[in-house]
């Protein structure tokens, strides 16, 4: 249990009669970054909701570094920062306001503001009203508030939702920072497989409140099988080259062919093989099952 | 201990640049100066009367206790618990608080205190203002006899029975703010609950002191008939206070399991 900074132990959570969590053992090693994917609705924000005590959960099923939530709440909540949902801002306070203002609850000096302000790169506006902000902005502010205690766990929800390419880039690569020269462990939610790939270390896939799969991105590799897919002349022509020289042919459609993706050098010689056929190879390229089709995957395996 | 500190810090540093915060400081300041004003500018009508000093200092300080115990004191009051929530509303700040490392009752009783406050701070005020401004009238108005009483114990009892009696309406209010987070509602039912104080108090209902909104009325009332005999005996602590008092701390505890209970959704 101690080499979790997460753990969920079969956690069940209702709103009313509306199951949101159901039976979710989540298990986020200390010192990864675990994405946290899934559809919108899926259950990720009520979990984020749950670990942070803001939402009560049923005792025994959540552990923070090893202990029981709800009866160690106020020592758990500062070993966390967090950013939920839109960040919580006070429009009427400037940006630097905002990050004094969570200084003074937290004890803190009040020249981690400035700090905070340019690690995030708010600098420029730090006395500008937080309600003038662009949303890229609000998000960063809101990186920054959860950053300012310096805390071991990092809950961040979808944390790049507003943020222009740069920002999703610097945002990144703040999480990986973190994670490797500083020892923290990230929790970061997404809708979006691409972007938790690019940063994750460990992934858990949840939909409609139910864990799918769970593990390091490596083995979420293995089941997302890659695909190849290859335009070519003489559809039918081709389709019988690639199955008589041993291949397995996944789709056929009236301008391409789907074949599972083996390695880069299998793509070239399949790629000679059809030349010197004769066959006319428009484009060949490496496509990755969507998230959808990867949900289907897992259920189905399951 | 610390934790309330802190959180009533954090409360004062968030609202200093609100409406709510300077309304405290500016509604004594403006009612006052109105009044001087016209105890200036109409001085020769007030100066024919010839009101002795006791006489003179109680309709002076009537003029602003009664504008404000009547009618701006629920409003008030009513606003002060609609702000001191409405940022965490507004902002939708709830989560972000109940998020940090500090117990929920002190982020709680610190909201309540720092309304609590601004209410005494704004009543005190208007206390000062009345006795500072009544010494600066004697010296524009000579005529004036302001200098021959001491109206600081009148001052005091008034504006202490008006703060107490105005806590009952604080906690309900309060209550009601914490729960809704729109406008409407809880300044409705104040509303409501205002005019319906007002008149059972006028109209002197046997159980108007059981409506929090009538307590201000009332324990201004019983201030008013005393004034007749000698103005510096009369009790605070009546019944109205007590009621006021009781309501403040009943609403007060129901108001801490509301707030463990709410869930952020």
């Amino acid at each position: 249990m101690n080499n979790y900074a997460i753990e969920t132990v079969g956690l069940n959570f209702n709103f009313g009669n509306q199951v949101i969590v159901k039976d979710l053992s989540l298990q986020v090693p200390k010192g990864s970054i675990y994405g946290f994917l899934g559809p919108n609705g899926a259950g990720k924000t009520t979990t984020i909701k749950i670990l942070l005590n803001l939402l009560k959960s049923p005792s025994d099923q959540v552990f923070i570094f090893g202990k029981e939530i709800n009866s160690n709440r106020i020592a758990t909540l500062k070993r966390i920062g967090a950013l939920v949902e839109q960040p919580a801002i006070y429009g009427h306070l400037s940006g630097k306001e905002n990050l004094i203002n969570r200084c003074i609850l937290l004890g803190i000096k009040k020249t981690k503001a400035d700090e905070m302000l340019a690690l995030v790169g708010l600098t420029e506006a730090a006395n500008k009203k937080a309600s003038k902000y662009s949303l890229g902005m609000k998000q960063r502010l809101g990186i920054a508030q959860a950053l300012i205690s310096d805390p071991e766990l990092l809950l961040l929800d979808e944390p790049t939702n507003g943020l222009d390419p740069n920002g999703i880039i610097e945002i990144r690569n703040l999480m990986i920072d973190l994670a490797t020269k500083h020892q923290k462990t990230i929790l970061v939610s997404s809708h979006l497989l691409a972007e938790i790939e690019r940063t994750a270390t460990h992934v858990g896939i949840i939909n409609k409140g139910e864990l799918l799969f769970q593990g390091t991105i490596d083995e979420l590799h293995l089941l997302s099988k890659p695909m190849l897919e290859i335009e070519v002349d003489q559809i039918e022509n081709a389709t019988a080259l690639i199955l008589k020289s041993g291949y397995e042919v996944i789709t056929k459609t009236d301008k391409k062919i789907t074949v599972p993706f083996i390695s880069a050098q299998n793509s070239g010689e399949l790629n000679t093989l059809l030349i010197k056929n004769g066959f006319t190879v428009s484009s060949l390229y490496k496509q990755r099952k969507d998230l959808e089709n990867l949900f289907l995957d897992i259920t189905k395996t399951n | 201990m610390h934790t309330l500190f802190i959180s009533l810090q954090s409360e004062f540093y968030k609202s200093r640049k609100t409406l709510a915060f300077w309304a405290a400081i500016l509604l004594p300041v403006i009612i006052c100066g109105l009044i001087t004003f016209g105890f200036y500018s109409g001085s020769e009508k007030i100066l024919d009367r010839h009101y002795p000093p006791m006489m003179l200092w109680g309709n002076y300080i009537g003029a602003a206790l009664n504008v404000m115990g009547l009618l701006v004191m629920p409003f008030y009051v009513i606003f002060m618990a609609f702000s001191v929530n409405n940022i965490e509303h507004k902002n939708d700040t709830w989560k972000m608080l109940f998020a940090q490392p500090l117990n929920k009752f002190s982020i709680y009783a610190a909201k309540y205190l720092y309304a609590v406050l601004l209410i005494f701070i704004c009543l005190f005020l208007f206390a000062t203002l009345t006795y500072l401004f009544g010494h600066l009238l004697q010296v524009l108005v000579p005529g004036y006899n302001f200098n021959q009483f001491n109206p600081s114990t009148v001052l005091i009892n008034s504006y202490t029975k008006l703060f107490l009696s105005s806590l009952g309406i604080l906690s309900l209010q309060f209550i009601l703010s914490l729960v809704w987070g729109d406008f409407l509602k809880p300044m409705g039912i104040g509303f409501i609950g205002t005019i319906m104080g007002i008149i059972t108090a006028n109209v002197g209902w046997k159980y108007a002191y059981l409506i929090p909104y009538a307590l201000p009325t009332l324990a201004l009332r019983i201030t008013k008939v005393k004034k007749g005999g000698d103005p510096l005996d009369f009790p605070i602590f009546t019944q109205e206070i007590w009621t006021s008092l009781i309501y403040a701390a009943i609403l007060f505890t129901i108001g801490y399991f509301i707030v463990t209970k709410k869930s952020i959704k």
